[in-house]
């Protein structure tokens, strides 16, 4: 019977192809054009780190106190260097590290070549588990290398590349600001972006990739200085990078993993016994006002996603809903007219439920074709956006395929529906009433 | 009367009339929002700069190593690029527009913070003598400064230097801001404490090395400072057509003086702008494809269903034709069916506009919709569907009157 409804269809189609062709393109040019722009949208806003996100979290203190604070009252988005110090110190969290930016110039061993300007942070130990950093070779430091302030460093791919040619450089010795340091580690091409570990310098995006991470304590002791972002709410006593150490300045960084809603708990009244202890030491002189946001909520707490891919996403959503009642409105024309031969098919002994059944399948074979089309045109899209979009974010532009798959179903959905109404109206006449009229 | 015919013959398909009407009004209102949204991109893409656009280049240069004295590195590196063939000035420099470099400080018109005066944040600008020349900025009242003005800026000390700068060029939009009654020039305003700095000039425009919004943008202000910190940029100014030149010439001049050092962002400034811009650039690309294709999809729905309908009318448009109809009767009755219902979709669509104008304000920090878009959308909509519909409404009008006469 189905093959019957599907001949029935298809002559129906035949019969007015530019119309089938108008509907077939709208839905296939809906769904891909709303699927490009989302997945463009997602190249710039997507969780960076799906597994983790919900387990990692940025602590904020609020050192500054009521006139310091953000608009909405929520404390800087850095911390300075002694709370930085005391979070590290009392180690409460599982995993945890402090971290700041740096841009060292690193001189390669072989005489002729200049030296480099490389970008990468200073950070704990446990920066690397917790983030899941993949390594090529070695790994990372350990918590004796942290407390004993060892001359050890981690490289990318991308400088084991220039400073090594891409062999297991683990052993070998890099002169970085003037000092050597042993390699114990060097990582996979890693460059996640947003870069959430540091949302407060790099704005979230970066062209650039950290190439090279240092222990916390070492880059300090060696003078390697900050090369992010300072926010002070009051002057540097003293100069240099010994006095924004001592300032009240906020320039660091800090992320900790917290694996359960206790430990999220633990981790709060532990963060606000903290600020009680600084008020009674006469430190702060106001009520604690923490914050510990997990990673989602922080990237959006410090507007990350740009606001226009946003409103693009806005734009693709109108394209495919203006295509899908494109659709319906010339499907329910098309369908609406077709009484008569409902008439016929009834008189001659056909059921309800087999007219339903035509025109389901007519429908369907529309809202199909459609679909086809539109996962066709999306390939199509998500390759040139290569061509038209710059490097930076055409790299991170990938299809969602669960995403594509519902805006399918709803295409098709929508489609079939079309087909139902009419079929309805026209199914509830007597029969010998369509057939005397025209 | 034809438009109660019209009226009449749309309620038989009320639901595909309706149908259509929402589509025009979507297209209608998205795309009034879009296009806004591109005149508003494209207007921050052509904010003036102030500066030479097309006569500057520049390059950045960072010392590696410790370099005790860097004022003196930085005057013979100016003298050996001032030797350049082709270079008309040339200055060291720390920030320049759309260069991002941004060191905001807020500026006080009184010396003590706690008395009612007036603090503005602004940009900073520090460079050696001749910045003012070589970005060509140009001044409105004042004078440039004067060369015992000149302090270091002390970035060794995170800018002290603002605690012992005389002088200072404000933008002509931060002069305003400060002294929003009187005359600027001359005035005392206090960057750093309780410490002095006068007014000695005001230019009219230069643009912040980010942009911080609509209203601020031009809050900037240079001081007679001298860069000292480790990196540096240099700016030259030339002739349009010497710049790629200049620039090699340049980096060979820096490299020889010394081999260590490292070079980098070397570009024109027109480069640079390009740069800042590009993802706004491209945003007004996927726009602008997006509405048209909006337009497209509607204009071909409305062509789509007119064929449709003629298709299906050819026995009524007949016999209207046999009765004493003329063509042009029936072709202005498609016409006006068009237009009636191209109307209806604008008038929702109108309203439709506003309130996702209001969303987006909400959610995004747009500014408002002006009012003139509306007009401008709807003669869009307008033309869209008369030409949409042009076609079919000319094969109607083609119909021969001898069809009335044909049974089915």
């Amino acid at each position: 019977m189905f093959s019957y409804y599907l001949e029935l269809a298809i002559r129906s189609l035949k019969r007015s192809p530019g119309l089938t062709a108008l509907m077939v393109l709208a839905i296939g040019f809906g769904v891909a054009a709303s699927m490009t722009s989302w997945s463009v949208f997602r190249a710039v806003s997507g969780d960076p780190i799906p597994w983790k996100s919900a387990k990692l979290f940025v602590p904020q203190i609020d050192m500054w106190g009521p006139s310091g604070r953000n608009a909405d009252g929520s404390p800087p988005s850095a911390m300075d260097y002694t709370d930085a110090l005391a979070l590290m110190r009392d180690h409460r969290a599982r995993l945890q590290s402090a971290m700041y930016q740096i841009s060292p110039s690193v001189v390669p061993a072989d005489a002729g070549k200049h030296p480099l300007n490389v970008g990468g942070h200073a950070v704990y130990s446990e920066f690397f588990p917790m983030l899941d950093a993949p390594f090529m070779y070695g790994s990372g430091w350990s918590a004796t290398d942290d407390a004993n302030r060892a001359q050890v460093v981690v490289i990318a791919n991308k400088l084991n590349q220039k400073l090594f040619g891409g062999v297991d450089s683990v052993g070998k010795s890099v002169n970085i600001e003037g000092k050597d340091y042993r390699v114990v580690g060097v990582l996979k091409d890693w460059n996640p972006q947003p870069r959430y570990y540091d949302v407060v310098n790099s704005g979230g995006f970066s062209t650039g990739t950290d190439e090279v991470f240092l222990p916390f304590q070492t880059a300090v002791q060696a003078d390697i200085f900050n090369d992010g972002n300072v926010n002070c709410n009051a002057v540097q006593a003293e100069s240099g990078f010994i006095g924004l150490q001592h300032s009240t300045c906020a320039w660091i960084a800090f992320m900790v993993e917290l694996d359960d809603a206790a430990a999220v708990t633990t981790y709060r009244e532990y963060l606000n016994g903290y600020a009680h202890d600084q008020q009674a030491a006469g430190r702060f002189s106001w009520a604690p006002n923490n914050r510990l946001l997990d990673v989602p909520s922080w990237l959006e707490s410090q507007h990350v996603v740009p606001s226009d891919t946003k409103v693009s996403l806005l734009v693709a959503f109108g394209l495919l809903l203006v295509c899908l009642v494109n659709t319906v409105g010339l499907l329910l024309a098309k369908f609406l007219r077709r009484s008569g031969e409902i008439g016929v098919r009834r008189a001659l002994g056909a059921p309800r439920a087999a007219i339903y059944a035509q025109f389901l399948t007519e429908a369907g074979i529309i809202g199909a074709s459609g679909g086809v089309l539109g996962v066709l045109l999306t390939g199509v899209g998500v390759t040139s956006v290569g061509w038209v979009l710059p490097r930076d974010i055409a790299a991170l532009a990938r299809v969602d395929v669960s995403l594509l798959v519902l805006t399918l179903l709803v295409a098709v959905i929508a489609t079939t529906l079309a087909g139902l109404y009419p079929t309805y109206r026209a199914s509830r006449v007597q029969p010998a009433w369509q057939l005397k009229s025209n | 009367m034809q438009w109660r015919l019209i009226l009449h013959s749309l309620t038989r398909h009320r639901l595909t009339v309706l149908l259509l009407v929402v589509q025009v009004a979507l297209t209608c209102a998205i795309v009034c929002n879009v296009v806004f949204m591109i005149a508003s991109r494209s207007t921050q893409m052509r904010l003036p700069s102030g500066v030479a656009e097309n006569q500057l280049v520049m390059i950045q240069s960072v010392d590696v190593g410790d370099n005790q004295h860097p004022l003196v590195r930085h005057d013979e590196d100016l003298a050996a690029l001032r030797a350049i063939t082709g270079v008309q000035s040339v200055a060291a420099v720390d920030a320049l527009p759309f260069n991002e470099n941004d060191w905001t400080s807020s500026i006080n018109t009184s010396a003590d913070s706690n008395q009612s005066g007036i603090s503005v944040p602004a940009s900073a600008y520090n460079g050696t003598p001749g910045e003012l020349q070589t970005l060509g900025l140009h001044l409105l009242a004042g004078r440039d400064f004067l060369p015992d003005e000149y302090v270091p800026e002390d970035s060794a000390h995170g800018g002290l230097g603002l605690s012992r700068v005389p002088a200072t060029i404000v933008t002509r939009a931060l002069a305003d801001k400060l002294f929003p009654g009187g005359n600027a020039l001359g005035k005392s305003v206090y960057p750093w404490d309780a410490h002095p700095t006068r007014i000695v000039g005001i230019v009219d425009h230069l643009l912040r090395p980010h942009l911080h919004g609509a209203g601020a943008n031009e809050d900037s202000m240079l001081f007679s400072m001298l860069p000292d910190d480790s990196s540096v940029t240099y700016v030259l100014r030339t002739a349009p057509q010497d710049r790629l030149r200049v620039l090699r010439d340049a980096k060979t001049v820096l490299t020889g003086l010394d081999h260590q050092r490292i070079l980098r962002d070397a570009h024109t400034f027109v480069e640079l702008r390009a740069s800042f811009f590009h993802r706004d650039r491209t945003m007004i690309g996927m726009l602008i494809a997006a509405a048209l294709a909006l337009l497209a999809v509607t204009a071909v729905a409305i062509g789509g269903l007119a064929s449709f309908w003629v298709q299906q009318r050819r026995k009524q448009i007949g016999i209207r034709r046999a009765i004493g109809a003329t063509r042009g009767d029936i072709l202005r009755y498609f016409q006006s069916e068009n237009f009636l219902i191209v109307t209806l979709g604008i008038v929702i669509g109108m309203a439709l506009a506003f309130v996702l104008n209001a969303m987006l304000m909400r959610f995004y920090e747009l500014p408002h919709l002006p009012l003139y878009y509306l007009p401008i959308g709807a003669l869009v909509l307008w033309g869209l569907g008369q030409l949409a519909v042009l076609g079919p409404a000319l094969r109607a009008s083609q119909v021969p009157p001898v069809v009335a006469t044909r049974s089915v």
